[in-house]
Order: structure tokens, then C-alpha cells, then sequence
């Protein structure tokens, strides 16, 4: 792929900073996310929270209900496909989804192999819980990393871990010479160019988001002054008890995230956010994170 | 890029409630100019031009909103040169039929969102800009608006096909895709140079 394809995925990604992409599962909530100031939407049948209740096998939106909701909305619609699953990634391409999302939230599809992202014009964006599976995915084309953290359960505490690892692998590399950057790439497991150019530049290379328990504008302070440059609310927004005053309260979060004065103001009155889950709750088995590598 | 000293005591207002501010911060500073993020009325004191970034115009306008930041911002377009890109360039022009988004009506004509389409339909192209510019722009097109009834008063500087992309009006410039992405302060130094030091 040329390098000015790469620049136009990632460019999307650049427009999407500073603001919420929210999870929508009818167009109704679209409207809602919209209204509200999301500046995109993901469209999926299920919320994470609802996939995890419900068990069984979780897949790709039916086309008919993400072209009602890119009929609903003019921002960018989002939707997900299975890990590896690349025929469903061709199917949402033919429906002109604006971002793709190989997600943890449904059910892999392949054990071994993620999609070969370059073959397609449409940006993919990709979980991560370390460095080298954000570099591993930006190697095969994802145009946009977000922390995995644990999906559905408005537990913060896996995205804090996701994202400060991140960093932390991030910093180490800036400190190592050269000579050194092969053998970590190795130990690792990580595309040596990619290791090389995060070593020179002491970031990703590519716009780094944040997903997976966010449930409050505090959450999303948090995860924005770790790093993360956009956040995505899934089930913390429908899942609460306002969803109209939590989504615009997210927006402005997302704005002011570094104003606590301004925070105590927005999260105020908001009702209660989505209940959560303990990762005690959560089997070994069940946790989503744990899905690709 | 040569830096000129008339830039040291320059600060450039980008309005910093989503999308590309931090990029146009970036292009200001490879030409050696100060930029402040715009978030509240209180930051517009003692700015010298305004930058409107790209993003996303529907989340912009209600952000502007909430935030009584409209109507400040709107008295500052009365009297500071601006510069949007893309949803920066829609929120300049004259208001359109989608309430959705909100218009501030400084440069003579209607944006039509996303009118090239979906990402998918989105591109890159080497922009000539005429008498501005001595080689091509490296222009980076994401769901770009168009322009229509385009006012006798606006300046075309470049066009990507027959299309209007860079427009001027008085001290109002905007483009239909981002100047900001490019590792290139062309466009963003004809701003400085052509129309912030010259309504000084």
C-alpha cells in the first residue's frame, strides 16, 4: 500500500480527536449520539454489555441495520467484524462503513491470523493491550489503535492497565540505543520498523484511542490524561440511566478532560452510570480481552 | 522554511474543541509561530488571527454552543483574519439547510458536507496553487465538503478539477481539505503572510 493511502486512513483518525465515538444499536440511538455531539458512531446489533449477558456466538451487524443508521446520521459510521474474519470485512467495505473494527467483542474467527488490513481501502481500527500487539496490527495495516480493556463490564481498571503499558513499552524503547532495537524486536515479536520508528519518535505511529469500561466523564478524563487522544463509549452510554444527558456529558468530558473544575460541573446530576462487572465476575474464559494476540 | 521576525510576537487562536487543532498548532510552530488553544471566550484575548480546524462540523457547533462560545467567537470573526479547513471551512460559510450544523456567514458561499462521499471515497492529490505556491501541495481530502453559490466576492486560489478547493474573501480563507495534515506550512504561511500581517 502507498504511503498516501496510509495517510488518508489514518487522517479520518486525526478528525476524530478530542471527541466520542459512541456504540449505537438502532438508528433511533444514532439520532441520540449525534444530537448529542458524538463525532461517530458504531453501529452493532448488540451493546458488549448485552454480548456478554446473552453468550453464544456474536458476528457482524446485519447490513440492513448499519445502512439505516448511516441513512440516520451524517458523522461516520463505524461497524465490527470478527477477528480474521476478512469476508466480513469485505462486506462492510461494500457498504461503505467509514472505519472498520477487527474486534475482541465478537467471536474470533481465527485463531492464528488477524486480516490482512492493506488490502483494504477502508481504515481498520484495532485493540491492543501491549506495544507489541498495537505494532503487530499497525503492521498489518490498522490504521488506528485503541486499548482492548475489558469490554462491557464499565470497569475501568484493564484500559488504565492497556494504555499505561503502552506507554511505559513506549518510553523504554525511546531509552535504548540502536544496536539494541533488533533484540528487542525479537523479544518482542514486533515488526522491527515499527519498533525502530516508536524508538525515534517516542510514539505510535498512528492516532491512539481508548476503549473498553468507560462509564463516566471522569473515566474518560482519566484515559485522556494517560494518553488516549479519543474515547470510545460502548456500553456506558445506553446502559445508563440518561443516556441523552451521559452521552452529552462524554462529549464535553472528552473537550475538557484536563479541567477539573469544568468535570465537576458536566458530572454532576447524571444519573447512574451503567452497574459494571468486577473482573472477579468475569470467568477466565469469558474475558474479551483475551481474544487475539 | 525561512521564519520572518515579524512572527515572534504573532499568536495564532486555533479553536481547540475537537478534531485537528493540535495538528494546526504543529504547522504553525514548524513556521515559528505561537498558537494558543481556544476553549473558552476567555482565551480569545489577545490573539492576533483564529484558526477553525477540521473535525466533525455537527459535534463543533453543539461544543460551540454549550459552551456560550458562540456568540464571543462570532464577535471575534468580526475583526480577526480566520483560516478553516474542511469542517472549519463549512462553519465559515453561509448557513446551511441542515440545522444540524451552524454557520457563521463571513464567506460567501454553501457547503455541501461530505460530498464526495464516504471515507472510502476520500484521497490524496498533488494541488497546484497558482501565483501562491512555487511547487504542488500535497493535498489530503477526508470526507471533504464541496462548495456551491459561490458569491462573486470569493477568490478561487486552487481547484481540484473544476472543483473550488482554497478560497479567499477578505480576510477569510478556507480549504476543503487539510492543510494541517501535510508536513508542509505553504498554505498556513500565505495566511500569515498575505492576509494576518497585512490586516494588522
Amino acid at each position: 500500500m502507498t504511503k498516501d493511502l496510509f495517510e488518508v486512513k489514518t487522517g479520518l483518525a486525526e478528525m476524530l480527536k478530542g471527541g466520542v465515538i459512541m456504540d449505537v444499536t438502532t438508528p433511533k440511538e444514532a439520532e441520540i449520539a449525534e444530537k448529542a455531539g458524538a463525532v461517530s458512531v458504531m453501529a452493532l446489533e448488540r451493546i458488549p454489555a448485552d454480548i456478554r449477558r446473552d453468550g453464544g456466538i456474536a458476528r457482524a451487524s446485519d447490513p440492513q441495520m448499519i445502512k439505516e443508521i448511516q441513512q440516520a446520521v451524517s458523522i461516520p459510521v463505524m461497524a465490527k467484524c470478527r477477528i480474521g474474519h476478512f469476508a466480513e470485512a469485505q462486506i462492510l467495505e461494500a457498504l461503505e462503513v467509514d472505519y472498520i473494527d477487527e474486534s475482541e467483542v465478537l467471536t474470533p474467527a481465527d485463531e492464528s491470523n488477524h486480516i490482512w488490513k492493506h488490502d483494504f481501502k477502508t481504515p481498520f481500527v484495532c485493540g491492543a493491550t501491549n506495544l507489541a500487539e498495537a505494532l503487530r496490527r499497525i503492521g498489518e495495516g490498522a490504521a488506528l489503535i485503541r486499548t482492548k480493556g475489558e469490554p462491557g463490564t464499565g470497569n475501568i481498571v484493564e484500559a488504565v492497565r492497556h494504555m499505561r503499558t503502552i506507554n511505559t513499552e513506549m518510553a523504554r524503547l525511546s531509552t535504548l540505543r540502536d544496536d539494541e532495537l533488533m533484540a528487542v524486536a525479537k523479544e518482542m515479536g514486533a515488526p522491527f520498523h515499527l519498533v525502530a520508528q516508536v524508538a525515534a519518535t517516542g510514539e505510535l505511529p498512528v492516532p491512539n484511542f481508548s476503549a473498553g469500561g468507560i462509564a463516566t466523564p471522569a473515566d474518560a478524563s482519566l484515559m485522556m490524561q494517560l494518553g488516549a487522544e479519543t474515547i470510545f463509549v460502548g456500553s456506558g452510554i445506553f446502559k445508563s440511566e440518561d443516556p441523552g444527558a451521559m452521552a452529552k456529558a462524554m462529549v464535553q468530558a472528552a473537550t475538557f478532560y484536563d479541567n477539573p473544575e469544568k468535570l465537576a460541573e458536566i458530572s454532576a446530576g447524571l444519573g447512574s452510570a451503567m452497574r459494571g462487572l468486577d473482573m472477579n465476575e468475569i470467568a477466565p474464559e469469558a474475558r474479551m480481552q483475551d481474544r487475539g494476540w | 522554511m525561512l521564519t520572518r521576525p515579524e512572527y515572534n510576537d504573532l499568536t495564532i487562536g486555533i479553536v481547540a474543541l475537537q478534531g485537528s487543532f493540535a495538528k494546526h498548532a504543529y504547522s504553525m510552530g514548524r513556521l515559528g509561530i505561537k498558537s494558543r488553544a481556544i476553549r473558552t471566550a476567555a482565551d480569545l484575548k489577545l490573539i492576533d488571527a483564529l484558526i477553525l480546524p477540521g473535525g466533525e462540523s455537527t459535534t463543533m457547533t453543539l461544543l460551540l454552543e454549550n459552551e456560550n462560545l458562540w456568540e464571543p467567537l462570532a464577535d471575534a470573526l468580526e475583526i480577526l483574519p480566520v483560516f478553516g479547513t474542511c469542517a472549519g471551512a463549512i462553519l465559515l460559510g453561509n448557513q446551511l439547510e441542515d440545522d444540524r450544523v451552524r454557520c457563521f456567514n463571513k464567506i460567501n458561499y454553501t457547503a455541501e458536507r461530505n460530498a464526495y462521499g464516504r471515507q472510502v471515497e476520500s484521497f490524496s492529490t498533488a494541488l497546484v496553487v497558482p501565483y501562491l505556491l512555487d511547487q504542488d501541495f500535497h493535498a489530503i481530502f477526508i470526507r471533504a465538503p464541496k462548495f456551491r453559490d459561490i458569491g462573486d466576492d470569493v477568490q478561487t486560489l486552487a481547484v481540484y478539477g473544476s472543483t473550488p478547493v482554497l478560497m479567499r474573501q477578505g480576510q477569510v480563507l478556507a480549504a476543503a481539505f487539510h492543510p494541517e495534515l501535510t508536513e508542509d506550512s505553504g498554505i498556513h504561511k500565505y495566511f500569515v503572510d498575505h492576509i494576518v500581517l497585512k490586516s494588522r
